[in-house]
């Protein structure tokens, strides 16, 4: 089967800036794929490499096995949902729609109806005829989608599709946007900083940092067995262990990480004696700092336990297998 | 639907727009061309051939221009006749802005302060309705007001201060025989026809001073009088500044004014107009023409150091 | 300070100013009526409306106020295109030489008239090019240029820049975007543009009196009648109908941008 999309030693520098450097990928068809970074970590211009909006300085792109790097945009069949929208301030909502239609030379009758067929999928059935401007942000990403699936495109990107959304919305639509692909079976590649949504929507996701991919994995991959420091702290904030450090709790000799909810508060015994330094109520459960010789370390405690206070002295414990070696540390 | 990852080239709209996307650069290029192109040639252009022509002299004899380098036109401005040309504006020009200074103060500060919603609205119309009115009929509309038997005799005879008026226009120099040919009423006609150039940036200077300084500076114990001197002035002063700007550039190169309005004696722009038509002096018309330039670029170097430039 | 509520001093002093802004004007159309042809005696000792139907018949109006109407509509045609090709590559594009390409643009405007108009003299007398309809448009089409420019521009700029990447996106080449999204986005800026260069260009007389030799605009008229006057409530007539063709474009254009912060024309 070809893979949608293929990054082959990718490169996109400017001047002496890398912001793509080197970067091998290949988003397997009909996956919902993340790409997951902080600001600058290059995520969103390997998004705009698939889509046409900046040419590679090194490398080979290819979609479903085709070398795009000569191709402009319009003539990938590749569409995307903006981080803003972007929607037509001139044009209807319908009109908005249909305009991918109408640039491949559909009658306006016909490519009307479609609008409105896609419109309904994305429950904006009898929203046509309003302009951009009277809708609310939320509606306005629902014709920013509807828009981008007219042409039905191979491959639907993302931008941050769901940053400017209030939390309600956006658990709303992350819902709503899994079971759209399960339903329309094509290839999305998403945008995001935010490691939660790309945790609970991706199938596969790759961490960037500093123009590179970090690591690639299945969500449960990049959480609970993290390769490096960047990705360990960056999708849900591990405690890490120096070589040294894991070899005195019993460990291999090598950079080793450990989930906050993966340790255990006990009165003795343990494996690592210190104090509790500062308690974080969170809801759900308590995010406990606990001060060890080796520096500090976060438990989270799930709700309903009993809490130590401050100031109490407690050692730590855990499970044989949840201390995990990183690989890509060397 | 096409099931492929590139659509077919669909024409030669399609074959350019890949020319562009990959050669971003053209684009701007070709958009460029023709506008600067036509800025260069013709304005730039034209601003060579003014300092050109500032080198040349005219024949005494012939009359005709003489196309070698000299600085002898540029040595016949510093005659006396000429120089007092040349004071007699920048004087002025000098005054204008002062008058449009003092006069629009009021207008801006009301207007960045007071004014809120559909008043601010009526403020920004009020004053460019009359900025963008026709130039030449706010000046003859004010030949009319200034004419010997206009409104201004009518109104002082009305309320009994025609001994006023005879006062201001018995004042040496600036007065006059009436309004119409004097320097008053000279200098009348110009603060009316900039003043609004003075108003917008001063009021755009104004709107950027926070009420909360206002308020802290009567919370440590000003008077509102030290406040205005203390904190509104200075912050005030870039925007009055950029407003001088225009006042007195305006001032230095308007040649109309004086002519309808004024006594007989010459402005630089009157200098200029005459000296290329009837006399065909094209030379010193030119090296005439090139002193308000001088004096703007000064000017501007100040008015830049002073923080001026921010608040235009 | 602390008060909303200005004080008396300075409602009165700003009121004034604006009155002293507005009066004159309001004089020209009451002159426009008076009996009076000879001076301009206050108040008016009668009021007739004749003063329109002589303006109407007087044969050295028209033409002055075709080639006015003329030179005004090849201008702005030109501004329009220049300008808003200018405007289209300065918009976003950052390059070598933009902060200099925009001081060109607005310098036709920003210094006084007597020295374009002079410098076009120069270039003239240099070129040996003789006087005629071109020679008006071509100092008239420079300054305008910037007018459309800053219209251009700053719709331009409120134009969120992904909308342009998502025509393209869906499949639109450069110029079906053109023609689909920009220039209907860009349309009542062009238009208001296109009014203000029309009223500046109209009105224009300082540079023009350099560049027209012995033809004359309608504003020329009007300053050789100034200086020499005939039957001054014609004038009046003439002044009125000078002032409508500047003053309803430019009304119209302020119209037409005042939803956004585009300076429509401000700061001539």
């Amino acid at each position: 089967m070809t893979s949608a999309v293929e990054f082959i030693n990718v490169s996109r520098h400017f001047g002496p800036v890398r912001a793509v450097d080197g970067v091998d990928l290949t988003i397997p068809e009909g996956a919902f794929f993340a790409m997951l970074g902080p600001s600058g970590s290059g995520k969103t211009t390997c998004l705009r490499l698939i889509s046409g909006f900046e040419a590679p300085t090194g490398g080979a792109i290819r979609i479903f096995g085709q070398d795009v790097s000569a191709v402009p945009p319009n003539r990938r069949n590749v569409n995307t949902v903006f981080q803003d929208y972007a929607l037509f301030p001139h044009m209807s909502v319908r009109e908005n729609v249909a305009y991918g239609l109408q640039m491949r030379g559909v009658g306006r009758r016909l490519r009307e109806a479609r609008a409105d067929e896609l419109l309904e999928m994305v429950k904006l059935a009898g929203y046509g005829d309003r302009k951009p401007g009277a809708l609310s942000g939320g509606q306005r990403q629902r014709v920013a989608l509807a828009r981008a699936l007219i042409n039905e495109p191979r491959v639907l990107l993302l931008d941050e599709p769901l940053g400017a959304l209030d939390l309600k919305l956006r658990e709303a639509m992350q819902d709503e946007l899994k079971a759209l692909q399960a339903r329309l079976k094509i290839t999305f590649v998403f945008v995001t900083h935010d490691q939660g949504e790309a945790l609970s929507m991706a199938d596969t996701i790759a961490v960037f940092s500093e123009g590179k991919i970090a690591q690639i994995g299945t969500p449960s991959d990049i959480y609970d067995r993290p390769q490096t420091r960047f990705v360990a702290d960056f999708v849900g904030s591990s405690n890490v262990l120096s070589p040294d450090q894991a070899r005195a709790v019993g460990g291999p000799a090598r950079w080793c990480s450990l989930r906050p909810e993966a340790l255990r508060l006990v009165a003795a015994g343990g494996k690592i004696a210190g104090q509790v330094q500062a308690l974080r109520y969170l809801g759900a459960g308590t995010r406990v700092v606990v001060g060890t010789p080796g520096g500090e370390m976060t438990a989270l405690l799930p709700a309903g336990g009993a809490v130590p206070a401050p100031g109490t002295p407690v050692a730590l414990d855990w499970d044989a297998n949840a201390l995990h070696v990183m690989e890509g540390e060397a | 639907m096409s099931r492929d990852a590139i659509l077919p080239v669909r024409g030669l709209g399609d074959r350019l727009t890949g020319l562009f996307w990959r050669h971003p650069g053209l684009m701007v290029a070709l958009m460029l061309a023709l506008p600067l192109g036509w800025l260069v040639l013709v304005y730039l252009g034209s601003l060579a051939a003014l300092l050109v022509q500032s080198f040349f002299s005219i024949d005494e004899f012939s009359g005709l221009i003489r196309r070698e380098f000299t600085l002898s036109t540029y040595a016949e401005l510093l005659r006396a006749q000429n120089l007092d040309i040349i004071l007699r504006t920048v004087t002025m020009a000098a005054a204008v802005t002062l008058g449009c200074a003092v006069i629009g103060f009021p207008i801006a500060y009301f207007a960045a302060r007071y004014a809120r919603g559909g008043w601010k609205a009526l403020f920004y119309l009020g004053v460019m309705l009359p900025l963008w009115s026709s130039y030449l009929v706010k000046v003859y509309a004010w030949k009319l007001i200034l004419a010997r038997e206009g409104i201004i005799t009518w109104a002082t005879g009305a309320t009994g201060t025609t001994p006023v008026l005879e006062a201001v226009l018995a004042i040496p120099v600036i007065g006059g025989v009436s309004l119409s040919t004097s320097y008053i009423g000279t200098w009348s006609v110009f603060v009316y026809v900039w003043l609004p150039y003075m108003i917008l940036p001063m009021q755009a200077a104004l709107e950027r001073v926070p009420n909360s300084m206002l308020e802290a500076s009567a919370d440590l114990g000003a008077s509102r009088w030290q406040t205005f001197r203390t904190v509104v002035f200075p912050l005030a002063l870039p925007g009055i500044i950029a407003g001088s700007i225009f006042t007195f550039s305006l001032t230095m190169g308007d040649y109309i004014i004086p002519q309808i309005v004024g006594s007989s004696r010459r402005f630089i722009g009157q200098a200029v107009y005459q000296l290329q038509g009837t006399a065909g002096n094209i030379p010193l018309a030119a090296a005439f023409a090139v002193v308000p330039i001088v004096i703007m670029v000064i000017y501007l170097t100040i008015a830049r150091r002073k923080g001026a430039f921010d608040a235009l | 300070m602390r008060s909303d509520r200005p004080p008396l001093a300075l409602t009165l002093a700003a009121a004034a100013g604006l009155a002293f802004l507005h009066l004159p004007i309001l004089l020209i159309f009451l002159y426009a009526f008076t009996t009076d042809e000879r001076t301009y005696a206050f108040p008016p000792p009668g009021l007739t409306t004749q003063w329109f139907a002589v303006a109407w018949n007087r044969a050295d109006i028209w033409p002055p106020l075709f080639l006015s109407l003329k030179v005004a509509a090849i201008s702005t045609t030109l501004a329009l295109i220049l300008g808003t090709l200018c405007a289209g590559a300065m918009a976003r594009a950052r390059f070598f030489g933009r902060d200099q390409i925009s001081l060109l643009v607005i310098l036709p405007i920003a210094l006084p008239g007597i020295i374009t108009g002079m410098s076009l003299r120069s270039a003239f007398a240099i070129l040996e090019i003789p006087f005629s309809t071109w020679t008006i448009v071509l100092g008239h089409a420079t300054f305008c240029i910037v007018i459309v420019f800053n219209n251009a521009v700053a719709r331009l700029r409120r134009l969120s820049g992904s909308v342009v990447e998502a025509s393209m996106d869906l499949g639109a080449n450069a110029f079906q975007t053109l023609r689909h999204v920009i220039l209907p986005n860009m349309g009542s800026a062009l238009l208001a543009g296109g009014m203000l260069a029309f009223a500046l260009s109209f009105d224009e007389v300082i540079v023009t009196t350099f560049t027209a030799g012995q033809q004359s605009t309608l504003p020329i008229w009007m300053l050789n009648e100034l200086v020499r006057p005939r039957q001054r409530p014609v004038t009046n007539v003439v002044a009125i109908v000078v002032f409508l063709t500047t003053f309803v474009p430019i009304l119209i254009a302020y119209w037409l941008t005042r939803g956004g912060s585009e300076t429509a024309g401000g700061g001539k």
